[in-house]
């Protein structure tokens, strides 16, 4: 059972698509506990399972061809992977909301925002009409739309992006739900409106005290928002830590090669690319998926055995974990002047 | 050491554009009457030079794309003079222009949407060689190894076809096929933003390594600010169809002067989690680019603005002691 300052923990989620090309291994044994009213960032690069994972933990999964193997995800003393689906529609929405990358593909286009904010009160919280009016109005001011009275009855067309995703943000948490799912949230939207929606975010967090599980490919994003961080490649997580000892004490080669091929205006100096490119989830290697691409693959072990997340003594923090059988040489890669990668 | 001089000498310029609009009819009604026009570039002046990387940087619908465009003549220009190598682009009759474009080419951001996808790669990198009547047969078939080779692609991909390719791989496609006819400008249109950041970097460090070979100027045209100052030795911020502001990349990082430069750097997420946050957000949205507010067209969003600047239309000028910084702002002229 998890302890009490943990809302959610995921344990060994295993999710895997069978196609006709044949079994597609897009999440593998991923664990990963979520505390109260903290944020935790799943992140890496496309098709690495980030996406899949938050889908699993809702179930959304789409089954076939998808199917959840195995795992358990633990939240206030149920598995929510073994409940029944009637009392998942309770979870979704209400306990557990998602905000998604484009607002104007997830928002009705023939509701009003209003309808479609109210209509989450009505379902889960068994309000009236007119009760469910008033809380909407309430949310959509909250999120710092103006005048929400008039805006309630405009449709997501007539809305900016920035605001669509402010009215998303409002229906996923007007249920006052104890875990937002964010999947790239701000991904779609300029520099200038990121920041507000970013800033946003992290005061309502402070505010309601909900737990945030973020998905984003975007460092600056974590750096930003993140307590916690979880780096995934190939379905697995590689590395977790805590945000300060990630960002200052990487110890796999892969979240090494993130920061360094990440252009920023502070650093001036050449990038090092990754060479390749992530493998397919068809096609995971052997071993460590990440040994092809790896300047410290040692060609024997890395090739042949699959290296297990465990903490490392070269990590600051007890909680900071690695799956790499040279986390001891990780630092030299930071440091090392020539392009890491050549290219 | 002598200070680099502010321009480049005259026989350095590649591309020159003077005071350049673009503005596109907004039609209505049963009639298509013309109601207004969205000025989507609204006077914008810069100097390119041989082998040099200038970026245009702004938010959706600032223009970015509509000048890239139309410096090609891909978009007919309202007005303005585009010169490349001395030539008036906008007066060239057809013959000359089809020369001119070997010269000039472009590489978008979305790869895939711009590969023939029954075309297979061989056949969409040899095509500019084989249109503009360049190489056939044998030379054609060593002229597309050479170009795959050249932007770390195995020559041996040439039969297979565009869906087969990821999306950086594709990205190399287009590069190699912009190469074909061996220009001297490649206007780049967000060609990273859609692709990964391991990816991202294969590409930014491809584009460095052939502009030093091959001598190439790029005016590269993306929303990011940290991409766009990693590979450009200037930069130009463009807000609502203008240039703001318009500074050597790491000038303008250390010393944004604009409003909307600092508001927009402060919106950057930051790099490391204990770097403080310093936010400048501007007031309210993006006005209509159909109808610019007068004066300024920051000044409704801008936290300094004050009574000259919904008046008066600020020039971009050098700023004191900074001959190389542009800006356009009342507050420093």
């Amino acid at each position: 059972m998890p302890p009490n300052d943990i809302l959610l923990s995921v344990r060994g989620l295993t999710t895997r698509f069978f196609t006709e090309e044949g079994v597609s291994y897009a999440v593998e044994d991923v664990s990963f506990d979520l505390p109260r009213g903290r944020t935790v960032a799943l992140v890496g690069e496309s098709g690495c399972g980030k996406t899949v994972t938050a889908l699993s933990i809702l179930r959304l999964v789409p089954d076939p061809p998808g199917r959840l193997v195995a795992g358990a995800v633990l939240m206030d003393s149920a598995d929510l992977v073994k409940l029944p689906e009637a009392a998942m529609r309770e979870v979704r929405g209400n306990r557990i909301s998602m905000v998604f990358q484009e607002p104007m593909t997830s928002l009705n286009p023939v509701f009003t925002i209003g309808d479609q904010i109210a209509e989450a009160v009505t379902l889960h919280k068994r309000a009236g009409r007119a009760e469910a009016l008033a809380q909407t109005v309430a949310m959509l001011r909250k999120v710092g739309i103006p005048d929400p009275e008039a805006r309630v009855r405009e449709y997501p067309h007539q809305m900016s992006g920035g605001m669509r995703q402010r009215a998303m943000i409002a229906m996923a948490l007007v249920c006052g739900p104890q875990l937002v799912i964010a999947d790239e949230p701000t991904t779609a939207l300029d520099v200038t409106i990121q920041a507000q929606i970013l800033d946003l975010l992290r005061g309502l967090q402070e505010e309601i005290g909900m737990s945030i599980l973020l998905i984003t490919h975007d460092l600056g994003v974590v750096a930003e928002m993140a307590h916690h961080v979880a780096v995934m490649y190939a379905g697995r997580i590689v590395e977790q830590a805590d945000v300060l000892e990630l960002f200052d004490n990487p110890l796999h080669p892969y979240t090494v090669g993130l920061f360094r091929s990440r252009p920023t205006l502070e650093h001036k100096g050449p990038l090092a690319a990754i060479p390749g490119q992530v493998p397919s989830p068809l096609a995971i290697p052997s071993g460590c998926p990440f040994h092809p691409r790896c300047p410290l693959s040692d060609g024997v072990k890395c090739v042949h055995e699959r290296p297990p997340l465990e903490p490392k003594k070269e990590g600051r923090t007890p909680a900071h974990a690695a799956a790499c059988w040279h986390a001891g040489r990780v630092a030299e890669l930071r440091t090392r002047q020539e392009a890491l990668y050549p290219s | 050491m002598i200070a680099a001089p502010p321009n480049p000498p005259r026989e350095e310029v590649l591309l020159e554009v003077r005071d350049l609009r673009t503005h596109f009819p907004v039609r209505r009604g049963l009639l298509g009457r013309t109601v207004g026009h969205v000025r989507a570039v609204d006077g914008i002046s810069f100097t390119l030079g041989r082998g040099k990387t200038l970026g245009l940087v702004g938010e959706s619908g600032c223009g970015k794309t509509t000048a890239g465009r139309t410096i090609l003549r891909l978009i007919p220009a309202t007005s303005g003079d585009v010169r490349f190598e001395g030539q008036d682009v906008f007066a060239l009759p057809a013959g000359a222009l089809r020369r001119l474009r070997e010269h000039m080419q472009i590489i978008f951001q979305d790869p895939y949407g711009s590969l023939n996808p029954r075309m297979t790669i061989g056949g969409i990198i040899g095509e500019p060689l084989k249109i503009h009547g360049h190489a056939r047969g044998r030379e054609l078939e060593r002229r597309v190894a050479d170009l795959l080779d050249r932007v770390g692609l195995s020559p041996s991909y040439r039969n297979r076809y565009p869906h087969e390719f990821s999306g950086g791989q594709r990205q190399r496609i287009g590069i190699a096929r912009a190469l074909a006819l061996e220009p001297r400008l490649i206007v780049c249109d967000e060609p990273v933003s859609a692709l990964d950041v391991s990816i991202q970097a294969q590409i930014l460090t491809l584009l460095e390594k052939l502009q030093a070979q091959l001598r190439l100027a790029y005016l590269f045209i993306a929303h990011d600010l940290a991409v766009v100052s990693h590979i450009s030795n200037d930069v130009a911020v463009m807000y609502l169809g203008k240039i703001v502001e318009k500074a050597p990349s790491d000038r303008l990082y250390e010393n944004p002067l604009h409003p909307y430069t600092k508001c927009l750097m402060s919106a950057i997420p930051k790099s490391h989690p204990a770097t403080p946050r310093q936010r400048l957000v501007p007031k309210g949205e993006v006005p209509s680019a159909m109808r610019p507010p007068p004066g300024c067209p920051f000044h409704p969003r801008c936290p300094w603005a004050f009574d000259r600047c919904p008046a008066e239309v600020p020039a971009l000028r050098p700023a004191a002691g900074e001959a190389d910084h542009l800006v356009s702002c009342h507050l420093y002229h």
